[in-house]
């Protein structure tokens, strides 16, 4: 007959308010195998845990069933506080009572009976576990870094001086990310570029950082401590090893009009290029898609149409004929850093929105976004730090900012708010009318959100000396009116219609995750919420881990971020990372499949479904080595204990420890009583 | 094809004309417009003014109707009775409870199984037969698309075009041979029911809205909505400096009807207060 | 009607889920942690990933007095385990015509993808899951066909 110890938990309020939590312990003290079964307000502190530890000890338990919260935020602590006793810690199980029944209903006679199903469910399940040992692996120490913006450029050097290699992918052909774009930051207005391109140079020239540009993560296979990942880089035509920056081959190229994408397409760029004079590296790419030379050989020209680069070249290192290439890294740690796009309205829209057309963005000359803007007053940018129109290159001396288009709006846009849109506004305000004295900004907006550490007095400096006009309330919609922009908008302060005559329009729209990181966080099995926004472990305790072990999460691939929230969220994660680096063997739950070769005929479907090639074959012998028969075997390191060969297995001869078979049974057994 | 027809009041009054080219241009494109029998008002502005079930309940008889009489689809041309159906079908749908409401008043079955059809969604529907069979009679015409404030909205309940930037009008437009031109007024207000209460505001939205398709080029505007057109055809001369060109104003089937080649008569031309039938005369100049 | 209307309300099904640790469980908890109401009639068996869900568990709950069953996992493409989900997909493609067979109305067992983010979801599926089978009534016939034969 079991021994098994029952602890019923109140949580405080949390869990007796809705359950009666002594009629819980009383009904489970009658189960068939409890041996002691009690109720206490709060099973988690000192007191709670030491009582599971003297009932071990004094009615020799042989199992353990804490109904208390979710196995997800406890099973650890009881589970120590087991093995604390010399009970193996794998005989102690949680029945979840709190977040999947006190939390959820109110009928306080339903919820208890309900709480001791699941209590009485889990008992069943314990009657059926068995000791395991924890399994222990080596760790790689060795970080990938995914993104080199100012998140994962922050990442790699704090890694790196951290002590452990690191290798930074970075899918453009220069790290900087859309910091290098920026003009000035809040809420200091210190140049952007200057405060970034230090750090750029430093992973350049770090000697434990391995610097991949223009290059993706392809595949990702492997678990915490021994990821094995496979990277593409992309054929940039030019050998980066013998050119040495000069950027004659920029100057030669016939191709001098494809919009810059660094630019945000209000300047041009050659074919052959550097996104930015302070790229890191230095090397130039060939875009394909506009070279004369790759566009004829795609049409099935046999001569070369052009090689004005190859012949400016002095040192031969244009390659034409380059191939992406593949290389492979073992690391035992990885970063996801991928930062943001623009929410681009009627550009790259995602589907199923349509929403805010009545803006002209793309239709109505001078309606700009916020990078653009970002472009324009940079000194780097296409007007050498003017703001001009791009229609016409006049000086606006009327400028409208609409904010949150496309935040805010679940009907139009996305929900949540972008949060760097008010800072940056009022950084763009105070730009404005520092470079064109008498020009009016007037801004748009629903509310003024600037919490963070001299941002509202930022925002009221704008306002207070910099003479920006708000306006609380919404745009209706832009008009072209010869050479101004017609704006009816609504001020909801007054509660009277309003239209502004503009000479040019900045939306502020919302911020979205990169395109293709679902596919990126598929290939990294972490998960990402409605918008594509990568989810952390946990919102409050552990928001730069994911849900899965060894893979970090920094700056605005998580949520909208500004500059110093990426920048301590990826130090967050550097730290996180050299926590997990500075052991010598990591913990692993022994949940894994194991084969009775005994049973097993070999049929071998159990090696077809594993995701994780964790199947191996093993022949089987007799004495005189004659081959028997050749047997299913399970690597327990590699195995990560889903359980999908247990259930296709035709003659049940694989069994998942801790959710075996036995056990699930009992389960629904259980809940047949 | 065949639709079942809910022509409404004003295609039975004010907006003749709208009714007459409709079924003009049906029968030139084998559409089949089974009119509704014993169709009833669907309430409009008053009944949903009044009382939220009435205002739900008229529409709905008449959605009752069309099922028993074996339609799965209904088009109702006039913007208004098109907004009281396809908002009493969407919100009877939503809510089993105020189906069943419903329902008891109706005292007949009603599944709501009727979808909703607008007069510019059927003729975008039938923009390649109207291509096929338009002459190039209105080549070179420039006109105003001019949607009002209630065709495309709201959203959740129109769909079938974007409530901000609409282009289904323009997309019949072009099948029919014409251009239709880019202006800014295309989804603002004309004053809508206020015609005799606030005619000066009347006046004022409509002259904005005249001034804006004439400075875009436009040399009529097409309407799909006889509020709408009362308004801008009726109170044009109200609108209009001594001197100036009035500007006509088309139901979007007329000037399908005008491209099919049909009479001008037959569409109903004669009733416009300011005259189309000089462009009508060019178009079928350019015919010969 | 109203005494009928009256005996269906009274009837509370007993229905038990099947759902794996990562997403759906994981969603449930997010439904508790964000206090959202639901009927409380489903019991939830955690495995770790839908991969491992044997259709003979959905059979047996039926046998031992399930009135309902639902499996969850997480979405396509969004595995934990990479790909357990979609042999379960395979998996209960097939078994779903298997169920009319063994007399099990198909209207008694959801299958459904619920996120990790998704308690929202979560709470709608189980408190469809309930209505439907409270309208589809306690499944004696089979429960007293199982009892029969166990």
């Amino acid at each position: 007959m079991a021994r098994i110890g029952v602890f019923v938990c109140h949580c405080g309020e949390n869990i007796g308010r809705t359950v009666d939590c002594a009629r819980v312990a009383d009904a489970l003290r009658e189960h068939p195998g409890v041996a002691h079964s009690v109720d206490y307000k709060y099973m988690c502190s000192d007191p709670g845990q030491a009582l599971i530890k003297q009932a071990i000890a004094e009615k020799r338990l042989d199992g353990v069933v804490v109904a208390a919260c979710s196995p997800h935020m406890h099973e650890k602590t009881f589970r120590r506080a087991c093995a604390g006793a010399d009970l193996n810690p794998f005989l102690c199980e949680m029945a979840n009572v709190r977040e999947h029944c006190s939390w959820i209903h109110e009928d306080r006679a339903r919820a208890t009976d309900k709480a001791i199903d699941l209590a009485r469910t889990i008992v069943e399940k314990v009657k059926h576990n068995r000791p395991l040992q924890t399994i222990r692996i080596p760790v790689t120490r060795r970080a990938l870094v995914i993104g080199g913006g100012i998140a994962g450029i922050q990442a790699a050097l704090d890694i790196a001086d951290g002590g452990a290699e690191v290798v930074l992918v970075e899918k453009e052909p220069s790290i900087g990310g859309h910091m290098s774009q920026l003009s000035e930051t809040f809420p200091t207005l210190d140049c952007s570029q200057c405060i970034l391109t230090p750090r750029m140079v430093e992973v350049y020239q770090h000697p434990r950082i391995k610097l991949m540009a223009y290059s993706e993560v392809d595949a990702v296979s492997g678990y915490i401590g021994n990821f094995t990942v496979k990277i593409r880089q992309k054929a940039r035509a030019v050998d980066a090893s013998t050119c040495n920056g000069c950027g004659a081959c920029t100057k030669a190229c016939i191709q001098r009009k494809i919009p810059s994408e660094f630019d945000e397409r209000l300047g041009p760029r050659s074919a052959i290029y550097v996104p930015f004079p302070q790229a890191v590296p230095n090397t130039p790419v060939i875009d394909r898609a506009n070279c004369a030379y790759f566009k004829a050989k795609a049409k099935g020209a046999t001569k070369a149409a052009c090689g004005k680069c190859a012949e400016a070249c002095s040192r031969g290192a244009i390659d034409f004929d380059q191939q992406d290439s593949f290389v492979t890294e073992k690391v035992g740690a990885i970063v996801v850093a991928t930062g943001f796009q623009l929410y681009r309205i009627g550009a790259d829209q995602p589907q199923g929105l349509t929403g805010y057309g009545e803006y002209g963005y793309g239709t109505v000359p001078d309606v700009i976004d916020g990078l653009q803007f970002e472009r324009l007053a940079s000194a780097s940018g296409p007007t050498g730090g003017k703001i001009l129109r791009p229609s016409d290159g006049r000086e606006p001396k009327r400028i409208v900012f609409l904010q949150c288009v496309g935040s805010r709006d679940p009907a139009k846009g996305m929900a949540y708010c972008s949060k760097i849109c008010c800072m940056y506004v009022a950084k763009h305000t105070m730009l404005y009318r520092h470079k064109v004295h008498d020009g009016q900004a007037t801004v748009f907006y629903m509310d003024i959100r600037a919490a963070g550490k001299g941002y509202d007095e930022f925002t009221r400096r704008a306002i207070e000396e910099d003479g920006a006009r708000y306006v609380r309330g919404r745009v209706a919609r832009l008009y072209r009116d010869g050479d101004v922009i017609k704006v009816h908008g609504f001020d909801t302060l007054s509660g009277e219609p309003l239209v502004l005559d503009a000479d040019m329009v900045v939306l502020a729209t919302a911020m979205r995750p990169q395109p293709g990181i679902e596919a990126l966080a598929q290939k990294l099995s972490v998960s990402y919420d409605q918008h594509g926004f990568i989810n952390e472990a946990h919102p409050k305790l552990r928001p730069v881990e994911t849900n899965t072990a060894g893979v970090f999460v920094a700056g605005a691939c998580q949520a909208p971020r500004d500059i110093p929230d990426s920048v301590a969220m990826a130090s967050a994660a550097a730290s996180k990372i050299l926590g997990l680096f500075s052991q010598a063997e990591l913990e692993r739950e022994p949940t894994v499949a194991r084969v009775d070769t005994g049973l097993c005929s070999g049929c071998f479907h159990c090696e077809r479904v594993c995701p994780y090639g964790a199947v191996e074959r093993r022949e089987i012998r007799d004495r005189k080595g004659n081959l028997l028969k050749v047997v299913a075997e399970v690597n327990p390191g590699v195995c990560q204990g889903c359980g999908t060969c247990q259930a296709t297995c035709p003659s049940k001869s694989v069994e998942l420890d801790g959710f075996t078979d036995q056990q699930i049974w009992a389960e629904i057994n259980a809940l047949a009583l | 094809m065949r639709i079942g027809y809910y022509p409404g009041c004003s295609l039975h009054a004010t907006a003749r004309e709208l009714d007459e080219s409709l079924r003009a241009v049906a029968s030139a494109l084998d559409l089949e417009l089974q009119e509704l029998d014993d169709w009833s008002c669907c309430g409009a502005t008053s009944g949903h003014a009044t009382n939220h079930l009435l205002s739900l309940a008229l529409p709905a008889r008449n959605l009752a109707l069309a099922e028993a009489q074996g339609h799965d689809r209904v088009l109702a041309p006039c913007a208004a009775c098109y907004n009281r159906l396809a908002t009493a079908r969407h919100e009877i749908a939503a809510d089993a409870a105020l189906a069943a409401r419903v329902a008891r008043v109706l005292e007949r079955p009603f599944a709501n199984r009727v979808t909703v059809a607008n007069l510019v969604e059927v003729l975008r529907e039938l923009g390649p037969a109207i291509t096929a069979r338009a002459g190039r009679s209105l080549a070179g015409l420039k006109v105003a698309c001019y949607y009002g404030c209630l065709l495309v909205r709201p959203a959740a309940v129109v769909g079938f075009d974007d409530p901000e930037q609409p282009t289904s009008m323009e997309d019949v437009v072009r099948a029919a041979g014409a251009t239709p031109v880019a202006w800014q007024m295309r989804l603002e207000c004309c004053g809508g029911a206020f015609s005799l209460a606030r005619t000066a505001s009347v006046v004022r939205l409509g002259r904005a809205i005249l001034d804006d398709a004439r400075r875009a080029g436009a040399e009529a505007l097409v309407v799909a909505c006889p509020m709408c057109h009362s308004n801008l055809d009726f109170r044009q001369s109200a609108m209009l400096e001594r001197g100036e060109k009035p500007l006509p104003v088309l139901y979007l089937s007329e000037l399908v009807g005008l491209a099919l080649g049909i009479a001008p008569d037959t569409l109903g031309l004669q009733r416009h207060f300011v005259d189309a039938r000089p462009l009508a005369a060019r178009a079928a100049a350019e015919v010969h | 009607m109203a005494t009928a209307a009256e005996s269906l309300t009274a009837f509370e099904p007993r229905i038990t889920a099947f759902v794996c640790n990562w997403c759906t469980y994981t969603g449930a908890d997010l439904a508790g942690t964000s206090r959202l109401q639901m009927a409380p009639n489903v019991r939830i068996v955690r495995l770790p990933c839908t991969g491992r869900i044997d259709p003979l568990f959905v059979i047996k709950a039926f046998e031992r007095g399930a009135d309902g069953v639902i499996v969850s996992g997480c979405h396509p493409a969004d595995c934990h385990y990479t790909a357990g989900n979609y042999h379960a997909r395979r998996r209960f493609a097939v078994f779903r015509e298997l169920l009319d067979f063994m007399g099990i109305d198909t209207r008694r067992v959801t299958f459904s993808w619920v996120s990790a983010s998704e308690g929202g979801k979560w709470r709608d599926v189980v408190n469809e899951t309930v209505g439907r089978v409270q309208a589809l009534g306690p499944f004696e016939a089979y429960h007293e066909l199982a009892g029969r034969q166990g």
